[in-house]
């Protein structure tokens, strides 16, 4: 088994939360990871991705070679796009459909969506919706992951689950209870497209 | 065997550094080193053994810091981004004729693709131009197991080590295993060599000398060194030489091993040897190194020989930025993999200051003085958040070169003829290196507004403690600033007013005037909100 999946979204929307629950889940799992990440200047409102790795042999490169990444997972459409050469043949994009607009110029979201249906494997879910009517407003990333983990190799969704109890663990019963739900709704509904 | 961990590169080094005995670890946040000294501050193994900590005031105080330990015979670390080391520059030198008592470990990491800096420069130099010897791991169970050895090879051979990391291997993570033995930390004892450590020229010539030898005893020790490798493979035709995490992207094109002979380097100084050996299987040799090219300057002569050296210089490999497996194919002349076309409606999202930030608030009030009555007005900043005030809708900066540099440019232009000369910078960078060039403007009596962006934290890097929080006003007091001249205002959209008024004012003195402008990051402030 191996897969490469990049993460992306703009600096603060969490995408390294999921980065850190896969981690969990692949330690459980007995699989090897690597997971490049970009702090620093980048993080300040820009465009932000981490290049995450699995697989049952060793790694070696920390970032995923262009045309070779079998998932795109991104809490916002303009930025699954900035990723597609990345993207294997045959791969796949889960993408949030809210924009997150601080630049004068975003792109017309028609344009937007337009390009992405034009490839061929593409999941678009509004988490944000999905993330309030679960009742966890700022759980969207957690939905993600619920919608992803359907096409990860790595175990049911109670792996997952675990990796959110050991990372929100520290935060409380309250916010772990509201991550779980916001995964398994982000889980059931990746189930129905 | 001790659990797998998850640990990003710089975590793995400061695991390491626990683990082999640190008392020690002095830093000046920089993108990507920091969290080193973050992971050092927040494990249990550094509480329970006392390891002293610090964000210093700057690299050279951090540089010293650890200098200092290491005479007292205990092991310390210093971290810093890759221009880090241009500030500790002095220290470091000095530290290679001092030598090193107790393990002294030097942590840079370099930024190739500037994804978060202001230049590319490649910190192995250092070792070439100090004497001293670099250790590069190429993943982070090496990063780990190297720091250790790093520390008992400063300790047994009294010389500071250089970890070099650069930004995919500080900031990746992968599974760690961390040995069962951590080791005693060292008990005070003062150096075997005391005259080294006054480097009057009469104990320098003879440690020179010393270090000399040293150095070559160190290139020896490279070429046996279990951490510079030669794996044969079976076609002759090419040779590779690859670095510290080039060694990954090469393994990467060639998931059934590598068909050409690899000489995996992770040790300088680079062991000429092996590369000799390497030359005697095959005719071209690609040299595959991140950062600048070092090693391929190296086995690059000016004389003509049978052996065929390529790489960056002669941009068989991309010239300038990091590597990655993509850019390592193409130099292997193997075909790019099949992808999507690039987006065509794709627009940059470049980083702003956060919305409601102080620095926001700040620019607005300056640019709404300075654009509408004082058109001739320069702005000299540097390096921080702030320096996003060079963005639009701000424009608000003229210059950006290095830590400090906003208030001393500010004073040369001014005594250039510009007027009026504004020098910003944050409260973290003043403390840096901002505070000397004070002096020098209070000195000349230099008519220059400098402004201090007071947000009271290292904001870039994440919120690490500012070196002179709140006592800036009086430290610019106590340098000598006219206390008339020295205006406090709060950045609110509701106190344009006033603030405008003040940086008119002080536009109008011909002194040196300093505005702190100061309000609390919003980043910190929401955690602090959190933590309440």
């Amino acid at each position: 088994m191996k897969q490469d999946i990049i993460l992306a979204g703009v600096g603060g929307q969490g995408i390294l939360s999921i980065a850190t629950v896969i981690g969990f889940a692949a330690l459980e799992q007995g699989l090897y990871l690597k997971q490049a990440e970009v702090h620093g200047m980048s993080q300040r409102g820009g465009d932000v991705q981490s290049h995450l790795r699995l697989s049952t042999e060793p790694i070696h490169s920390d970032i995923i070679p262009r045309g070779a990444a079998d998932l795109i997972v991104s809490l916002e459409p303009m930025e699954a796009l900035r990723y597609v050469p990345y993207l294997a043949p045959g791969g796949w994009i889960i993408t949030n459909t809210v924009p997150f607009v601080n630049i004068p110029d975003y792109p017309p979201m028609e344009s937007v969506m337009a390009e992405l249906n034009r490839l061929p494997h593409v999941i678009s879910i509004d988490v944000d919706a999905i993330a309030k009517e679960a009742g966890s407003p700022r759980g969207a990333n957690m939905v993600l992951l619920g919608a992803t983990s359907a096409l990860l190799d790595i175990g049911g969704p109670e792996v997952f689950r675990n990796g959110i109890r050991r990372i929100f663990g520290r935060k409380g019963e309250e916010v772990v209870a509201a991550n779980i739900k916001a995964f398994d709704a982000g889980f059931a509904s990746a189930k129905q497209q | 065997m001790a659990d797998k961990q998850l640990l990003l590169g710089d975590e793995a080094v400061a695991l390491g550094a626990l683990h082999a005995g640190l008392s020690g670890v002095y830093a000046y946040p920089g993108t990507p080193s920091t969290e080193i000294t973050e992971y050092i501050q927040g494990h249990p193994l550094a509480a329970e053994r006392h390891v002293h900590d610090a964000w210093s005031s700057n690299e050279k105080t951090a540089m010293e810091a650890a200098l200092g330990m290491s005479y007292a015979g205990k092991r310390a670390l210093v971290c810093m981004k890759h221009v880090g080391m241009n500030v500790c520059a002095d220290p470091l030198m000095g530290s290679a004729m001092t030598g090193a008592n107790g393990g002294l470990v030097v942590a840079a990491c370099d930024d190739p693709s500037m994804h978060s800096s202001q230049n590319e420069q490649d910190s192995r130099f250092w070792g070439t131009f100090g004497m001293m010897p670099v250790f590069e791991p190429s993943n982070q169970q090496e990063a780990y197991e190297m720091t250790r050895a790093a520390f008992d090879y400063s300790e047994e051979n009294g010389i500071p080590v250089i970890m070099r990391l650069t930004t995919r291997m500080a900031h990746s993570r992968a599974f760690v295993t961390p040995s069962d033995t951590i080791r005693v930390q060292n008990e005070l004892h003062y150096p075997a060599h005391p005259k080294r450590w006054v480097t009057l020229p009469v104990n320098a010539r003879v440690r020179n000398r010393e270090l000399i030898q040293l150095y070559a005893k160190c290139e020896a020790d490279a070429a046996a060194s279990k951490l510079n490798s030669m794996v044969d493979g079976p076609d002759h035709s090419l040779g590779v030489v690859a670095c510290g995490i080039a060694y990954n992207y090469l393994m990467e094109n060639f998931p059934d091993g590598c068909p050409y002979p690899v000489l995996k380097v992770s040790q300088y100084p680079f062991p000429r040897k092996l590369a000799l050996k390497l030359a005697e299987m095959v005719p071209t040799i690609l040299v595959l190194e991140e950062g600048q090219p070092l090693v391929e300057n190296m086995l690059r002569g000016v004389f003509p020989t049978q052996t065929k050296v390529i790489g960056r210089i002669d941009n068989t490999v991309v010239r300038d930025g990091e590597l990655s497996p993509d850019e390592v194919r193409k130099a292997l002349g193997l075909p790019a993999l099949p992808t999507f076309a690039p987006s065509q409606v794709l627009a940059p999202r470049p980083p702003a200051l956060c919305q409601g930030c102080g620095h926001r608030d700040f620019y607005t009030a300056l640019n709404n003085v300075l654009k509408k009555d004082y058109p001739t007005a320069r702005v000299f900043s540097d390096i921080g958040c702030y320096t996003l005030g060079y963005m639009a809708p701000f424009n608000a900066i003229h210059t950006c070169v290095e830590m400090g540099a906003s208030f001393t440019m500010a004073q040369g232009a001014a005594y250039s003829g510009t007027w009026p000369s504004v020098g910003v910078l944050g409260d973290s960078t003043f403390t840096h290196s901002g505070m000397t060039g004070l002096l020098d403007a209070v000195n000349a009596n230099a008519d220059v507004v400098l402004c201090i962006s007071d947000n009271l934290t290292t904001a870039m890097t994440g919120g690490q403690d500012s070196a002179g929080t709140g006592r800036i006003e009086a430290i610019c007091a106590g340098i000598g600033v006219d206390p008339a001249h020295i205006r406090t205002i709060i950045p609110l959209p509701k106190n344009y007013p006033d603030m405008e008024k003040v940086i008119r004012e002080e536009i109008e003195y011909h002194g040196v005037s300093v505005i702190v402008c100061r309000r609390e990051c919003i980043q910190t402030a929401r955690r602090h909100a959190k933590q309440k």
